[in-house]
């Protein structure tokens, strides 16, 4: 049937920041469909200009209210290799606590708050509070036990206090660290109430071949720092990330696009799940055998189901964590430096993919230049193409305009865009 | 609706994001365990963030971020003049923010710097209360969720809200941490309003003051410890613009 289709989303809901979907089918033939960030930029890499090394963290962890946790410490990161420091053990081991408070939060938010209500047809969780208590408290308990994974490891759940180049300005409480592992412990149910209930929803079946980015460290499943791979067979230095995004402008939108060896490629649980599989938890990887999910998977809504079992890796690793630095003494956690003249990169998995922030310093520590390539630009080109292909089979198989509304609606909500981020 | 013995009308509330990371409207969702009787209070209008429901008849309207482009001037006027309460969410939206740091470079150089190949709107920084007028302000970076609790409640039982007068020290010392001071830090715990539980000097980093002036700020007083302790005055500058907050007092030397 020869179709005209038109779908205009004036800032799409349930999504961090602001962006449109327009989408223009005529007598059957795809025009365009058109993922465009509308988002006011920030211009961070502008204001960091001048200012000193000690302070930078404070201000780029505000580039994102979700994932602020990653933004501090790829500063951290790019900072402490820029001026040869190298963070004490503990700091080291505590800062991987902190990503994985981060990541279980905001997948949690992500999993319950924003695509639930798709598979419920709600407009949000608000409903869903009294029709699926049960799901919606254990949703919560997650989320929480997330929050407070920050709380004790960084002094703040969002927009962290103790996170210094260096190390730490303070360590946790070995007994604030008790409580927290027995925490971790009593909300292992929850997650399997999740997991059941995701396991009882019919995940859309779309398949796009694409390539997927994420850090590699070859011993865990990556954090912060290590090499940048590709499933296409890339690996280069963390240094070397110009070189794998690739930066470019579209007049339509605010976030720019990358693209390595093909038009497009994904960051996030899905990439990093698909690079990273061995060094999952067992536990985790049941939970992804339990949803057929097998590396590499090229199907988008999948990333919803990796960030829960990643969620499931998050629970064991922490306990793990916590035990080792219950064992260990927790005094050396800063590192004193001299401030000097360098530039280097700090790539860490935030929770919606690889983030890098470059700096360079002056011979005084203060910032000269800088740079932050977010998650979610590195996903702009292939939502774009997504939209366009899911567009194309949904009206190919004569699906009525509400249902392509909702698909490609959840199609961008899979990659859990952080729009604002993008625009930093 | 009735709860603790209380007959109370729910609060038709709307909240809005402009140039800002969201970071203030998620704190709503955060503090899960009162969670849901917080939600309990609230008649959700419109929240982008989180639902797709968009209604325009709200009384109360939280407004995060700074603004920086005319579009977000135009959605502000129509905001304000629909809501009768109209309440600057956290520090962008009370004082411009961090995003404020960007003031103080050429707009043409900010641009060219990020995007050199394509034109870009941007205006200068303003805080909400340049745009329209403020009713409330919740102050914070990110904002407090208890604060926001305690002020919510206020306004959905009628009573005065009030906010802390004495600044951050104040908290600091109740919780007897080591003063930054001391460490050879300079800390603007003793000008910077209360309300944040000392969250930042408790993790042995410095008070940036974004929750701005508190109410007596004595800042004589103040420049002159920086003084006596020989403390650096770039790190001052620094510190005291970094949210835009002491605005009125940013051209004062230590």
């Amino acid at each position: 049937m020869k179709r005209d289709y038109t779908l205009d989303i004036h800032h799409l809901t349930r999504v961090e920041g602001h962006a449109n979907i327009n989408i223009t089918v005529k007598d059957g033939e795809l025009i365009d469909a058109r993922w465009a960030i509308v988002e006011t930029p920030r211009f961070f890499e502008v204001m960091v200009k001048g200012m000193s090394a000690e302070r930078v963290p404070f201000l780029t962890s505000r580039i994102c209210g979700i994932c602020s946790i990653s933004h501090s410490l790829a500063s951290i990161r790019a900072l402490e290799r820029a001026m040869k420091i190298d963070p004490p053990d503990a700091a080291e081991k505590i800062r991987c606590l902190a990503m994985h408070g981060e990541t279980l939060q905001s997948h949690t938010l992500h999993l319950f708050f924003l695509i639930m209500p798709d598979f419920a047809n709600t407009p949000s969780i608000l409903p869903l509070i009294h029709s699926y208590p049960d799901v919606v408290r254990a949703g919560l308990q997650l989320k929480e036990l997330g929050n407070e994974i920050s709380l004790v490891t960084t002094g703040r759940c969002t927009h962290p206090v103790s996170l210094v180049v260096g190390g730490l300005s303070k360590a946790p409480e070995k007994q604030l660290l008790l409580k927290l592992r027995t925490m971790i412990r009593e909300r292992k149910p929850a997650l399997d109430t999740a997991c059941a209930f995701f396991r009882s929803l019919t995940i859309p079946l779309f398949i796009r071949e694409t390539e997927f980015i994420s850090l590699f460290n070859g011993s865990s499943y990556p954090s912060i720092g290590g090499r940048l791979i590709s499933t296409d067979g890339v690996d280069r230095d963390e240094d070397d990330y110009l070189s794998m995004t690739n930066e470019y402008t579209r007049d339509f939108s605010t976030s720019k696009f990358t693209k390595l060896s093909r038009a497009s490629s994904v960051a996030g649980a899905l990439a990093r799940f698909n690079n990273n599989y061995d060094r999952l938890h067992p536990k985790a990887k049941e939970v992804a055998a339990s949803f057929g999910l097998q590396p590499v998977s090229h199907n988008p809504f999948m990333n919803n189901i990796a960030q829960l079992v990643e969620c499931v890796h998050i629970l064991e690793d922490a306990e793990a964590l916590i035990n080792s630095l219950l064992n260990m003494e927790l005094r050396e956690i800063k590192t004193s430096y001299k401030l000097q003249q360098g530039s280097a990169t700090g790539a860490v998995e935030a929770p919606r993919g690889i983030l890098y922030h470059h700096m360079e310093t002056d011979s005084e520590g203060k910032v000269v230049h800088a740079d932050c390539v977010i998650p979610t630009t590195q996903n702009n080109a292939n939502i774009y193409y997504d939209l366009q292909a899911i567009t194309e089979q949904a009206c190919y198989a004569g699906k009525s305009d509400r249902e392509i509304e909702k698909l490609c609606e959840m199609v961008v909500r899979s990659y859990d865009p952080c729009i604002s981020c993008s625009v930093h | 609706m009735k709860k603790q013995g209380f007959t109370f009308e729910k609060l038709k509330i709307a909240s809005f994001d402009f140039t800002c990371c969201e970071g203030c409207q998620l704190q709503l969702t955060n503090k899960e365990s009162t969670l849901t009787d917080f939600f309990e209070l609230l008649d959700i209008r419109t929240f982008r963030e989180i639902s797709s429901e968009k209604y325009d008849d709200y009384d109360i309207a939280l407004i995060e971020g700074s603004i920086s482009r005319q579009d977000e001037v135009e959605r502000l006027t129509t905001i304000r003049s629909q809501a009768k309460t109209l309440i600057a969410f956290g520090t962008c939206a009370c004082f411009g923010g961090v995003n404020s740091l960007k003031n103080k470079f050429p707009l043409k150089e900010v641009v060219a710097e990020v995007y050199p190949d394509m034109p870009v709107e941007t205006l200068l920084v303003r805080k909400v209360s340049d745009v329209v007028k403020v009713d409330l302000s919740i102050h914070g970076c990110p904002v407090n969720k208890e604060e926001v609790e305690r002020i919510l409640v206020n306004l959905v039982t009628g009573s005065q809200v009030s906010l802390p007068k004495y600044p951050v020290c104040v908290e600091c010392k109740e919780l007897l941490n080591t003063c930054l001071f001391e460490l050879g830090e300079i800390c603007l715990g003793p000008i910077t309003r209360a309300g944040c539980n000392a969250v930042c000097t408790t993790g042995k980093t410095p008070c940036l003051g974004c929750r701005g002036p508190s109410e007596e700020i004595n800042m004589p007083a103040f420049l002159e410890l920086i003084k006596e302790r020989k403390l650096s005055q770039n790190d001052f500058q620094e510190k005291i613009t970094f949210y835009n907050a002491f605005e009125a007092f940013t051209s004062y030397e230590a």
